[in-house]
């Protein structure tokens, strides 16, 4: 059976080159339905050990186990990138998933998003992931189960917080002010000096300590690793695991309707054109397609979410359409879903896909309301910016070692959880191991202050 | 084809979602554990005589920061709809429209976790026992191997097959699909050395249910009465139990009766310590026997009872192991209530008794904790005897 799909990888390889795909070799592994399941809930074929992704497990085969989510496969970019498909697929599944995988490992292999993730290193992240799972083993030998679990506890709850601007491998701050400015040599300057050499002298003195941090610091998987007082190494190392993979990550989330729509139109493009697959093969993926990219649930009319691939196959559609490939492989390259919704998802699109902004009150009606298209775009971008996370940066680290967070509740519209927050303040304050502060708003927008210490009284 | 096979295998062997799985529900059972006195109380097990509990747990959460829920969300959805429509009504418990990246928010769910009563019995009894338990006198003393606890490591030949299946039925009870055994599940008898004594021991548990002890309060003496009968019961094979229930008069009853009992009318606590009396001198004899005694009303009396009650109460205690009263307060009292203070002149006297307050039904487990733990032996201040070291 799996050498039926596996004789036409060549010949959708073939067609995706003549129409300008370009990617690294592709390793296909059909793998069982479990496995799949696992890299659904890990991310990643082979990943650290935490109880969180347990409880995402059960999940996972609830969904299942309702019909609801079925998983065709999963990329990995790299070179050489792997893709491993559900070994339940039928052969006109894996066809169909054959082209799509194609379609992720061009936009992979181009995107700037991804391109930036891999210059930094980071092309053989499943490799790395690997290994940060085997560092974890050896941990959880050497300190105990229950050591390692709670530093995986904090890291893994701050996976969000990195500064995807700073490099992967990351300096610390420079401890001291840098010297002041060379001074211009003018007549002021050189007449000045001569007034008094003991003075002259003495200027060259030690610059001041810099403040730690030099301005509110984002990467707070970096900066505790970096900046504890007390942590022990390896537990240093388990926040830099976490935030390496972050990295690899962060990508994938940017973009996933750019890149799922991406890989949709080109796997729907090449069956359309693959005139060597069997007809019934051909009716079979072309059936599985509009499974994929329908906008709502069967039996459904309305859905109060979006089909990331059904929006963003449409959006591609339209510009190859208007404006032919080269342009779209351009947009493919350069845009992440921020710039792509804005610049592309027009007022007529949007009317002809039938996407309506909803308000839903506290035990009220669930309400359509009119959105300008602007306001259309903030409410599918809401949940993108700072990787979905609230925003929360590195203030202060006091002489006593506290550490200051800070929440920056204007720009998110509003405050903490509360008692969400205080659990963090907990995990951080573990490997920390000095008190942690946390300044917000509560729901009446006066200023509050989170504090371990409370937490833990 | 065969290459293909082995590579099935080969990724067959990942089971990493079912291991943090397992640590996940560890650790659920760690926390249901610490709520064991909602379980225990909220358990309706005395009426319909079921052997298991079911007990709604979440999922548990591993927090990270979230915005503040202010119940109102916004969204994108699709359809062919105009604005002013209405959709439908939020649901009232999911307020939460917020989703973390890769939407990892599963607290909606709620797993059925089912508990034996036997398990809730090894957790409450966990390092309970009655207080100043002695040998019978003239009984001789024998050291012998006594089987004692369970261990997750052992020797084959001591693998409780019926212990570890009901591990494995428990861990299975979460997700059906996992595998029938795994490590985890196995349980080994573990041995020790005992001095055993000859023990002979009988327990009276007496009730108030005259018609001031409202309905909610008989459930309260008979949640405490069903906890502390399940456990004496495991813990002790050569015990006795009396049940007795008094309003005005007093009546010894079988163990299902007395947890069907209900009275109308007065309170007259003398008869029904007296029924205990007369019940312990035909058939418990104090000098062989351990005699210990378990009271659970309001705390009213009739006023002129106080005389006689209290020496009955005296009677009981001087020969007894230990009395302890139960009383269920429904509200605060400004001062002892009749049958607090008999009690507490009687611990005053220096006789082996203790009483505690039940206010509601987390007040359960701390009462059972309060008569059988080790402190209570201790306050008693009696040598213990075939106790742990």
């Amino acid at each position: 059976m799996t050498a039926d799909w596996r004789g036409h990888v060549p010949q959708i390889e073939d067609l995706a080159r003549r129409f300008g795909l370009e990617w690294s070799p592709v390793i296909f592994e059909a793998v069982p339905d479990s496995f799949m399941t696992e890299i659904a809930v890990y991310g990643l074929p082979v990943r650290m050990p935490h109880w969180s992704f347990g409880a995402r497990y059960i999940y996972q085969l609830l969904q299942r186990h309702m019909g609801y989510s079925r998983l065709f496969e999963v990329v990995f970019p790299g070179d050489p990138g792997h893709a491993y498909l559900a070994a339940s697929n039928g052969v006109a599944d894996n066809v169909l998933v054959t082209a799509h995988v194609l379609g992720h490992a061009d936009f992979s292999k181009n995107n700037l998003q991804f391109r930036r993730c891999q210059d930094q290193g980071n092309a053989q992240i499943i490799e790395h992931a690997a290994a940060h799972a085997r560092q974890i083993e050896r941990d959880i030998e050497a300190h105990g189960f229950n050591a390692v679990e709670q530093v995986l506890d904090a890291a893994l709850s701050l996976e969000q917080y990195v500064d995807l601007d700073q490099p992967l491998r990351r300096e610390r701050f420079p401890e001291y002010e840098p010297p002041a400015a060379e001074r211009r040599d003018d007549a002021f300057r050189s007449r000045f000096d001569t007034l008094d050499a003991a003075a002259a002298a003495s200027s060259p003195a030690r610059n001041p300590r810099a403040p730690l941090p030099p301005h509110p610091e984002r990467d707070l998987l970096w900066f505790i690793a970096t900046y504890a007082p007390e942590m022990e190494s390896w537990e240093r190392d388990i926040f830099l695991a976490v935030r390496e993979e972050s990295f690899y990550f962060y990508p994938v989330f940017a973009t996933q309707i750019m890149n799922e729509g991406w890989a949709s139109y080109w796997h729907a493009r090449l069956l359309r054109e693959a005139d060597f697959i069997p007809e019934d093969i051909y009716l079979d993926a072309i059936k599985c397609h509009s499974d994929v990219v329908r906008p709502v649930a069967t039996g459904e009319q309305v859905s109060l979410a979006i089909n990331p691939y059904h929006l963003g196959f449409t959006l591609w559609e339209e510009i190859i359409k208007q404006s032919g490939v080269e342009a779209a492989r351009r947009i493919m390259r350069e845009d992440d879903d921020f710039s792509f919704l804005r610049n592309h998802l027009t007022r007529e699109i949007a009317t002809e896909m039938g996407l309506f902004r909803y308000q839903r009150r506290q035990n009220g009606p669930i309400k359509v309301v009119a959105a300008e298209i602007d306001e259309l775009h903030e409410s599918l971008l809401l949940d993108k910016y700072n990787f979905g996370a609230p925003r929360v940066s590195v203030t202060e680290v006091r002489t006593d070692g506290t550490l200051v967070l800070q929440h920056d509740a204007q720009l998110d519209g509003r405050g903490l959880d509360a008692e969400r927050s205080l659990k963090v303040l907990e995990y951080i304050k573990r490997v920390w191991r000095r008190p942690v502060l946390l300044n917000t708003i509560d729901a009446a927008a006066k200023s509050v202050e989170f504090s371990s210490e409370a937490a833990a009284a | 084809m065969a290459e293909s096979q082995t590579l099935n295998g080969w990724y067959e062997l990942f089971s990493r979602g079912a291991r943090d799985w397992l640590r996940h529900n560890e650790k659920i059972r760690e926390a249901v554990r610490s709520q064991l006195p909602q379980i225990v109380s909220g358990a309706d097990v005395i009426n319909d005589g079921a052997r298991t509990v079911r007990v709604p747990v979440r999922m548990l959460e591993h927090y990270r920061f979230r915005l503040l829920s202010t119940g109102d969300a916004q969204g994108v959805g699709q359809g062919n709809v105009k604005p002013g429509d209405v959709l439908g009504q939020s649901n009232p418990s999911g307020g939460s429209g917020q989703k973390g990246a890769g939407g990892k928010d599963h607290g909606g769910i709620e797993l059925m976790l089912e508990f034996k009563v036997d398990d809730i019995v090894d957790w409450l009894w966990d390092e309970l026992k009655l207080p100043n338990l002695k040998p019978r006198a003239g009984a001789t003393e024998e050291a012998e191997w006594k089987r004692e606890g369970w261990d997750r490591r052992g020797a084959r030949s001591r693998l409780d097959r019926r212990r570890s299946l009901r591990e494995s039925v428990k861990r299975r009870a979460l997700d059906a699909s996992s595998p029938a055994f795994t490590d985890e599940d196995l349980r080994y008898r573990q041995l020790a050395k005992r001095r055993q004594p000859a023990l002979r021991a009988a327990v009276f548990f007496l009730l108030d249910v005259s018609g001031s002890m409202s309905d909610r309060d008989r459930q309260l003496a008979k949640t405490f009465f069903f906890w502390v009968a399940a456990g004496l019961k495991r813990e002790y094979k050569a015990l006795d139990i009396a049940f007795v229930a008094h309003t005005t008069e007093a009546w010894e009853f079988s163990e299902p009766d007395f947890f069907k009992v209900t009275g109308t009318g007065g309170t007259v606590a003398s008869v029904g310590l007296a029924k205990v009396h007369e019940i312990m001198e035909q058939r418990f004899d104090p000098s062989v026997c351990n005699v210990y005694l378990f009271y659970a009303s309001d705390g009213d009396n009739a006023s002129d009872d106080r005389t006689a009650a209290g020496s009955s109460l005296d009677e009981i205690a001087q020969v007894a192991r230990y009395a302890g009263y139960v009383e269920i307060s429904t509200g605060v009292r400004s001062s002892l209530s009749e049958i607090s203070s008999l009690f507490q002149s009687a611990i005053d006297d220096g006789l082996p008794c203790s009483r505690f307050s039940i206010a509601g039904p987390d007040d359960v487990v701390p009462a059972v904790r309060h008569f059988f733990s080790a402190e209570a032996q201790a306050d008693a201040g009696e040598e213990e005897i075939g106790g742990a070291p």
